[in-house]
């Protein structure tokens, strides 16, 4: 789903975010980036969603060579994955509706109000927010802010989605809250990318782990560990 | 098909819903847009009603002819059978002194000053008309100076001076009211332009939102493309609105006044056509401030996390 094959992502500044970084993700994982603020975790994300495009060697994602693909294919490109934002980025003056609709309306594929109507409710239970959907963001807890958020990702069935510190104004009961919804989604074959410092979950799930300092990736003995890890789980 | 009309509606009634929103700030703006579009069009209608009064009068270039005194009724009546006999001439008429002096009478109303004189002063004259492809300034020039040259004729008058004068007027009102009209043309795509480069950066966040979700350009610029052609339509309107009333209230007065110069004058009302087309220049002038004004802004707002 996923190959970075020696990335490298250097800003204009100079500042080389990311140095040489190899990895794959296959579908249907769910893997977790982490490491310190500033690391390069969020330049990863970055390079998936096409926000950047990497400076030196090769980013495939979802069969699509990320630095050779034509601005006017990228609206296209960001369709086939889910975003979740730290700061869920939900438009303050639209409902919880209009907000999860917004993806569905942007793809512009003909979907009738009502089909539209559908998956926004199907999106909206899945975060257990379906009730809420008449309400305005702001009415809503930070917790189910970020389910909102989540729901939005999902809406148009991505097979990816990554989230840039989905728990990162959370407290822990809550992030373990959101963490799980992602969880669910990457149990029906959903693959799942996130960045987070939350090393308790991380721990206890003992799920893949990608880990990133100063710009260098490395797969920590929890990683190596991986398979035996889920036979010991199970 | 459906698709594209589904969108397309989405985004009329998305950016119908904004307009309505802010519906003091909307009407400011549709009341600018309105009145920059009703000044030239209010000139230029008055431009047109003074020159279609006047188009009878500019085709009948006469020339007058006067005899010296001393001629002879017989000899004008001779005079004014030759001449009718020139090319370029469409016909004569003689007015003899008596006749002259009679429609004088009536008109003046100083016909007991003129019963004081005693004798009449006025000369036979000729109301020579122009064939109608015989009135270019040169072949009026040419038959003036033929007339002139006869000795009977104590004076030979082209009466298409002052229509050539009031022609050249005209054409400078003209030139300055389709200067004024591009200018206030201009004056409503900077308006509507920049009406819709504020509404963008306004809708910042929610632009970022559309692109990250995977929106084209396409899709992020529709609703403001349909903002600009809603502003200039319904300022199109409206100008006719203000067009119409404006003639409504002063057609009474100038057929009065030109009524009391003994002429049928009145403004011109415009019709269906000119409606339509002051409506679709506003709805041209619309969607082209609010195209430039994406062109420029929209492309530069790229999401960042």
């Amino acid at each position: 789903m996923i190959r970075f094959d020696r990335a490298s992502k250097r800003y204009p500044n100079g500042r080389e975010a990311l140095s040489a970084a190899s990895f794959e993700i296959g579908a249907g994982e769910m893997v977790f980036l982490t490491g310190r603020s500033g690391a390069g975790k969020s330049t990863i994300l970055k390079l998936i969603s096409l926000l950047e495009r990497p400076s030196r060697g090769l980013v495939m994602v979802n069969g699509h060579n990320t630095a050779a693909l034509a601005a006017r294919r990228i609206p296209a490109f960001r369709r086939e994955l889910g975003v979740v934002f730290q700061d869920h980025r939900l438009l303050p003056d639209h409902s919880i509706f209009d907000n999860v609709a917004l993806p569905l309306h942007a793809a512009e594929t003909g979907l009738t109000l009502k089909e539209i109507d559908k998956r926004v409710r199907a999106a909206l239970d899945q975060v257990g927010l379906l009730d809420r959907a008449r309400s305005l963001p702001l009415e809503l807890s930070v917790g189910e802010q970020q389910r909102v958020g989540i729901a939005r990702a999902v809406v148009v069935k991505p097979k990816l989605i990554i989230a840039d510190e989905p728990t990162g104004n959370l407290d822990p009961a809550l992030s373990l809250e959101v963490m799980s919804v992602f969880r669910r989604f990457n149990e029906v074959g959903v693959t799942v990318v996130i960045a987070t410092h939350d090393l308790d979950i991380v721990h206890t799930w003992k799920l893949r782990e990608i880990q990133v300092t100063d710009g260098k990736v490395s797969e920590s003995g929890a990683a190596a560990l991986e398979l035996p890890a889920i036979e010991a789980q199970r | 098909m459906i698709g594209w009309a589904t969108r397309h509606v989405q985004s009329a009634l998305f950016a119908a819903g904004r307009l309505a929103r802010t519906p003091l700030a909307t009407a400011f703006t549709v009341l600018v847009i309105a009145i920059a579009l009703t000044l030239p069009t209010a000139l230029g209608l008055a431009i047109i009603s003074v020159r279609q009064a006047t188009g009878d009068f500019a085709s009948a270039v006469d020339v007058s002819v006067y005899f010296k005194q001393d001629v002879s009724l017989d000899k004008a009546r001779q005079l004014a059978s030759s001449l009718r006999q020139r090319s370029g001439v469409a016909s004569v008429k003689l007015v003899s002194a008596d006749e002259a002096l009679q429609a004088f009478r009536d008109r003046s109303g100083f016909g007991a000053a003129l019963d004081e004189l005693g004798e009449n002063p006025l000369p036979h004259a000729l109301d020579v008309r122009p064939a109608p492809d015989a009135t270019d300034p040169d072949r009026m020039e040419s038959l003036r100076r033929y007339i002139a040259a006869w000795p009977e004729v104590e004076l030979v008058q082209l009466d298409n001076d002052w229509v050539r004068r009031l022609n050249a007027i005209l054409d400078l009102l003209r030139g300055v009211v389709t200067g004024a009209a591009v200018l206030l043309g201009a004056g409503v795509l900077a308006i509507i332009g920049n009406t819709v480069r504020l509404e963008i950066f306004n809708r910042r966040a929610e632009i970022e939102v559309a692109k990250l979700v995977g929106g084209s350009n396409a899709f992020v610029r529709r609703p403001f493309l349909y903002t600009g052609l809603f502003y200039g339509l319904v300022g199109g309107v409206l100008a006719t609105l203000l067009v119409l009333l404006g003639l409504a209230l002063l057609n009474g007065p100038v057929t009065r006044l030109a009524g009391s110069y003994g002429s049928s004058f009145r403004l011109l009302t415009p019709g269906w056509r000119e409606a339509a087309g002051l409506v679709a220049a506003g709805a041209l002038l619309g969607l082209l401030g609010a195209g430039l004004a994406a062109a420029r802004h929209l492309a530069r707002i790229e999401p960042r996390t």
